[in-house]
This record gives structure tokens, sequence and C-alpha cells, in this order.
């Protein structure tokens, strides 16, 4: 019985840290966006490419929070979640 | 000569002392595994017991090392015959300097060596992942601090307009928003902190992740030649330069970018010109 709930607690976790990565389709999209404005950007005005370069990689590192928040949540249930948990379930079979 | 021998010393003499430490201290794991930073040993407060762990040690290590190469590229500066390290120091000093003058206006040039510092430090402790130490921007604590730094002095700028412009800024464009308003303003360290954070972590991650399958990798298909990971050489290293180096890099960039564009959004010019005005016109009256 205890192998089970184990069991369930693994697979709740890693099943968990995929569901949080879907988040990382947000950042993809918006910096693809970002990039694509970026590129038609150099392309009418190339002597500015310098600057919207810089732009770019600055806008895209701030849409990239969100699909870290994401990541660090899955990172946390892949590493740190799954001992906490079993922790939990021990010491109240105990 | 003597010196410039002892500077460089200075400078590659703290990566020799961390990779030592790290040989020394560290036992060394069987196969692979993800860890956070190895706490050397606890010190006994009051308040608690604050572990000495190997992201504090190693950040130290870098302080160290930036400190003596800011020394050797500074020494002996001439107007007349430029050394080269001269040049290279000036050319830093130059960009530095424009950077802060676009981004933050001329009221702050006097943010310029903190901006200057903040890059070297946060560049250099990502870089130190490329020989073999734990990068000390992969520990949360140390780029919290620094985002705790940086909350502070753009909460200070917001009282230069008086404490009480600081606490009407909290219920605009309606009272009622205030809590809203409240989050925001945590929320901006959080942001940075956990971005730089993650970025520098999931390189590090992924690199142990991908160096792993490797290992599994050469041992099904040249396990008869022998035990050695053969396709962990080189491949890795090209994940490195753009998880190690571009990264690292870029996220230095981006957390004194987005320093400099908050501490500079956080005072309100106009307002601190009217207040200083009308004190002015009271004093003369």
């Amino acid at each position: 019985m205890l192998e089970l709930a184990i069991g369930i607690i693994l697979g709740g976790c890693a099943l968990g840290a995929g569901c949080a990565m879907i988040a990382g389709i947000g950042p993809g999209i918006g910096e693809g966006n970002a990039v694509a404005k970026a590129c038609e950007a150099i392309g009418r005005q190339p002597e500015c490419k310098s600057e919207v370069t810089t732009t770019m990689l600055m806008g895209c590192a701030v849409a990239e929070t969100t699909g870290l928040y994401a990541l660090i949540i899955a990172f946390l249930l892949i590493f740190v979640a799954p001992g906490r948990f079993v922790d939990i379930l021990l010491d109240a079979v105990e | 000569m003597l010196i410039d021998i002892l500077l460089l010393l200075g400078i590659i003499l703290p990566i020799v002392a961390g990779i030592a430490i790290k040989v020394l201290c560290i036992p060394a794991s069987s196969g692979i595994s993800i860890t956070g930073a190895h706490v050397f040993f606890t010190v006994d407060l009051p308040f608690g017991g604050m572990p000495i762990t190997e992201a504090q040690v190693n950040s130290w290590l870098v302080i160290t090392s930036i400190f003596f190469l800011c020394l050797y590229l500074t020494r002996n500066m001439n107007t007349r015959k430029q050394s080269r390290r001269q040049i290279i120091a000036e050319w830093i000093v130059e960009k530095t300097d424009n950077l802060v003058r676009s981004n933050m206006g001329k009221n702050f040039m006097g943010f310029v060596p903190f901006i200057a510092a903040m890059l070297a430090l946060s560049a250099f402790s990502s870089l130190l992942s490329l020989v073999g130490l734990f990068a000390p921007t992969s520990d949360l604590n140390v780029v919290a601090g620094w985002a705790i730094l940086v909350f502070v002095l753009i909460t200070y700028y917001k009282m230069k307009c008086g404490p009480l412009h600081y606490l009407k800024s909290f219920c605009e464009p309606v009272p009622f928003l205030a809590p809203l308003n409240l989050i925001s303003e945590i929320a901006t360290p959080v942001s940075m902190s956990l971005r730089h954070y993650g970025n520098i972590l999931s390189g590090s991650v992924i690199s142990v992740i991908l160096a792993s399958g490797l290992t599994v990798l050469s041992e099904k298909l040249l396990g008869s030649i022998g035990d050695f990971p053969f396709f962990r050489v080189g491949i890795p290293g090209v994940l490195s330069v753009y998880f190690d180096v571009f990264s690292g890099c870029l996220q230095a960039f981006i957390f004194a970018m987005l320093t400099m564009v908050y501490v500079s959004g956080a005072f309100a010019e106009d307002d601190y010109n009217r207040r200083k005005q009308k004190k002015q016109a009271k004093e003369t009256l």
C-alpha cells in the first residue's frame, strides 16, 4: 500500500512538472513575435540595427520571465517536492 | 614588472583556490546528481545558524578576482604613452558612461561605478561555471540579495519627494487599488531575481541532463571499447557556449539595464524640482 502511495506521489510530481511547462508556449510565441518585428524594423532601417537588437534582447528577456517561473516550479516539482511529500506521508503513516 | 605578475596572480589564484576548495572539501557524488550549493559549515549566531555555502565562497572569490583585474588594468596610467590595458580600461569606462547616460540621464552619472560593478560581478559569476565551479548566480540567495539592494535604491528615489508623496503614489489612480500597487511594488525584486536565477539554473540543469544522457548513450553504443564516455567530449561545449557564455552575459546586461530603468523611473524629476523651487522661495522670503 505504501509503495502505491509513493508511486502516486512521484507520478503526480512528474505530471505536474510536465503540465507546468505548458507555460513555455506563451513566451515562445511572444518572443517569436518580438524577433519578427525586430527583423522587419532592421529590414526597413538597417542603420539602427544595434539599437533594435539591444531593445529586442531586453524585451525578450522580460517576456521570458513567465516561462522561467514555470520552469522553476517544474524544477521544484522534480527535484525537491517528491522528497518532501514522501517525508510528509511517512510521518503521517507513523 | 614584479607587481604586474603579482596582480595577474591575484586574478588567477582565487579561481585556482576555488577549484582546490571544490576538490578538497566537496565529496565526489556517484554518477550525476543535481543539488544546490554545498554547505561548508554553519556559523552559530544569536538569531539562528548562518550556513556558509559554496555560493558565498565563490562569489567572494569572484570579487577578489575582479578587484585585482581592476588594479591590473589601471596600473601605470599615462596620458602620453597609452599601454594596451589602459585602452581596455578606458573603453570599459567609456561604454558604461554612455550606457548610463543614455538610459538614466545626466542626473544619475553617480551610478556609473555601481552599474559597472553589478555588470562585472554578475557576468563573472555566471562565467565561473566555465571552469567547472558552482556559479553563485545559480543560487537564488545571491541574486535575491542584489535585487533587494536595487529595491532599496528604488524606494530611496521614490522617497526623495517626501514620504507623503511616496505613500500617495500607492493610491493612484484610485485608493481602492492600493493592495494591487503594493503587490506590483514587491513583484519588481521578485521577478528580477527569479529571472536571473532561473536562466542560469536552467542552463546548468540542462547541461547536467545532457551530460548524463550522453554518458548512457556512449555506454550503450561504444561500451565495447571502454568505460570512457566518448560522447561527452566536445558535444556539451556547444550548449555551454549558449547557456554559460551568451546567457550569462545577457542576463548580466539585462539585470543592469533593469536596475537603470527602474531606478531612473522611480525618481519623479518634475515634482522634485518643483518642491526644491518652493523651498528656495520660502527661504528667500
